[in-house]
């Protein structure tokens, strides 16, 4: 009886010890981005000072509020860059992933010669930093006219996401028994609508998570975008951070406002989806 | 309903041959059971008939028609998996109906197909659950109603029981065979286990290293097995198998010792010739516990000494040495046998086999 009780106040203990380490846990994964949400909303020299002030003393939205005044009012062209950020990332995302679907069905189903080079090569090309790529890139884009263009943009991205991608989705294709593609081509299906049928909404959710991450990579690309693109007509939110800057000041709230505006999308984009993204799909397919 | 015919069938990956130019004829509504070990090409000729491996020589027709380069879905044919496949994102019902969802049929047509296989099969109260919330057989049953709800002309199984444990298979075993009886169509049924074939076959196919050893009922490959391999294949516990040189009218053994020469062999063997000796363990017993005790013709006694015995409740395997190895005999109506003991046995030379060594053929005319 004794030795029952202590075992359960023990289980008990720890209980609340991992609470406590999770919650330390979260807390510092969360604070960065709870520093921008606070300092978007507390004045600059509150944000300078030092000793740091943890709680803000006063909240306003007036960053926010200066953001859609326009151009002389503080403001800068908010609207056009979330325009031009999601068209690119949507864009180059859509086609990644149907690069990736295709390219990462084939790496998972077929053989063919120089299968694992190819696939080595396309690995290696994620060695390479973007940042290494701009100024090349740069000089290619100026010859052939696309330098800050949504296209030249949206060219990088995908370049830059296939192979993510496929490897990903070839990664979810190999999970599919093979069995369900013939099951579905013996009752009536050809190749084709085997994919469809039966594939491809079992691979859904890798699909889906592939997508976000080719999403998010280039919502948030600085890198590239701060090289390949010049005007309101081409530059991405990354890259309107910069307007912020000026020679001899920098407005942190404001630059904060901006970011915060920039994670909203983002962040309600992956909760949604990420309810979607649950494993396990395939269990029962096969003898398990 | 439809005839399979076979001919010339071969498959080769690169230089690699896995199936050597088999022919097979199975006639309409045959239970055709095709069995051999792993890697005999058995689970590659079904493939290929159903259109899943493409053929590398020779013909397949299915109903008369030459269906070589046919996709799996114009043969009219549907398939039981060893793995099941079934859809998982898929309720039982909606697995049931796929076939008939591609194909474009009537709601009312397809409900009223889905629920006479789901009355046959047992499954009309799973309906509207998914395949990971059933038992194992269970989606056995929903692999075969997705069979049946196709009607086709022929029914392909790839091992359809060796992911189910002994008891249920023993079961499903009976429900293929009441199928049959239901349904009527052609089947071919790829298995290794040869108490499956045995049970369920008209006829038995029996494959190995990609050829076609013996094609036969179940008694014809069990009394009177063509080869040395089909000889020990079929039959369970195995037919012990001895090598043995003829002399005179005598069996000499490895070991010296001898048995007399079966009489249905005398006149196709001559002193000198290497044979291989073949006796079931139904044929050789303890004095008196036999199964032909009754009226065998040409019993041989002899007197061997016991190494182990396992007692099975309404019979016992004595396993006797002789010829340096043990021998598996079958004693019915048991009495207690100590190891070490020796006992007069009764060999039913009458049921005995003689495969040539070189060849493996039988020496049977």
């Amino acid at each position: 009886m004794d030795e029952n009780s202590s075992a359960r106040l023990k289980r008990r203990l720890l209980g609340v010890v991992y609470r406590i380490g999770l919650f330390l846990a979260m807390l510092t994964i969360c604070l960065p981005g709870l520093w921008i949400v606070i300092s978007s909303l507390r004045p600059t020299v509150e944000i300078m000072a030092k000793p740091p002030v943890w709680i803000p003393q006063g909240i306003s939205f007036d960053a926010y509020v200066a953001m859609f005044s326009g151009i002389g009012k503080g403001g800068i062209p908010v609207i056009e860059y979330f325009r031009n950020s999601l068209i690119i990332s949507v864009t180059s995302t859509v086609i990644a992933v149907a690069i990736g679907m295709a390219g990462g069905y084939a790496f998972a189903r077929y053989r063919f010669r120089g299968k694992s080079s190819v696939f080595l090569g396309l690995m290696l090309t994620r060695t390479v930093p973007g940042i290494a790529l701009s100024l090349p890139l740069f000089f290619l884009y100026v010859r052939l006219g696309i330098i800050d263009t949504h296209f030249g943009l949206i060219l990088a991205y995908v370049a830059l996401n296939v192979p993510f991608t496929i490897w990903l989705i070839d990664g979810f294709f190999r999970q599919v028994p093979k069995d369900l593609a013939e099951a579905a081509q013996i009752d009536g299906c050809t190749r084709w609508q085997a994919f469809w049928q039966v594939e491809f909404p079992l691979a859904g959710p890798g699909i889906a998570s592939a997508a976000i991450f080719a999403f998010l990579t280039c919502w948030n690309e600085f890198a590239l975008a701060s090289q390949l693109t010049r005007s309101v007509s081409a530059k991405t939110l990354p890259v309107g951070l910069l307007d912020y800057t000026a020679e001899f000041t920098i407005d942190w709230r404001g630059m904060c406002a901006l970011a915060v505006v920039m994670i909203i999308p983002a962040l309600t984009l992956t909760y949604i989806v990420q309810k979607h993204l649950v494993g396990g799909l395939t269990s029962g397919a096969v003898k398990g | 309903m439809a005839t399979v015919s076979l001919s010339k069938l071969t498959k080769r990956y690169g230089a690699i041959g896995i199936v050597h130019g088999i022919d097979l004829d199975i006639a309409d509504r045959e239970f055709i059971a095709l069995v051999g070990p792993s890697g005999c090409g058995k689970s590659t000729t079904l493939r290929m008939i159903a259109g899943l491996e493409e053929i590398s020589a020779g013909s397949i027709e299915i109903g008369g028609r030459v269906v070589n380069d046919l996709p799996p879905r114009s043969r009219n044919i549907s398939m039981v998996f060893q793995s099941y496949a079934l859809y998982p994102h898929m309720t039982v019902r909606e697995n049931l109906g796929f076939s008939l969802k591609i194909a474009g049929a009537a709601k009312e047509d397809m409900e009223r197909r889905v629920a006479e296989a789901s009355t046959i099969l047992g499954l009309d109260t799973l309906l509207d659950r998914r395949p990971s919330q059933l038992s194992g057989g269970q989606r056995q049953r929903v692999a075969m109603g997705r069979a049946i709800v196709r009607d086709p002309d022929v029914f392909l199984f790839d091992e359809p029981l060796s992911n189910l444990d002994a008891k249920l298979r023993t079961q499903m075993r009976t429900e293929i065979k009441k199928l049959h009886a239901k349904v009527r169509s052609t089947v071919i049924y790829v298995t290794h286990d040869q108490v499956e074939a045995m049970t369920l076959a008209d006829r038995i196919v029996i494959m190995r290293d990609g050829h076609i050893e013996q094609v036969g009922t179940p008694d014809e490959v069990f009394r009177r097995p063509a080869t040395r391999f089909v000889a020990g294949f079929i039959g369970s516990p195995p037919m012990n198998l001895h090598e043995a040189t003829i002399d005179g009218g005598q069996l000499v053994f490895a070991s010296g010792e001898m048995l007399p020469l079966p009489g249905q062999f005398k006149a196709n063997v001559a002193t000198g010739d290497k044979v291989v000796f073949g006796l079931r363990p139904d044929d050789i017993y303890p004095t008196g516990h036999g199964i032909s005790s009754g009226g065998a013709a040409d019993v041989h006694q002899i007197e061997l000494p016991i190494t182990v015995t396992e007692p099975l409740g309404n019979e016992t395997l004595v396993f006797v040495e002789f010829n340096g190895t043990d021998w598996v005999s079958r004693m019915l109506n048991p009495r207690q046998l100590r190891p070490g003991e020796r006992v007069a046995m009764s060999l039913d030379m009458s049921q005995a086999h003689l495969f040539a060594t070189e060849t493996g053929k039988t020496l049977r005319s």
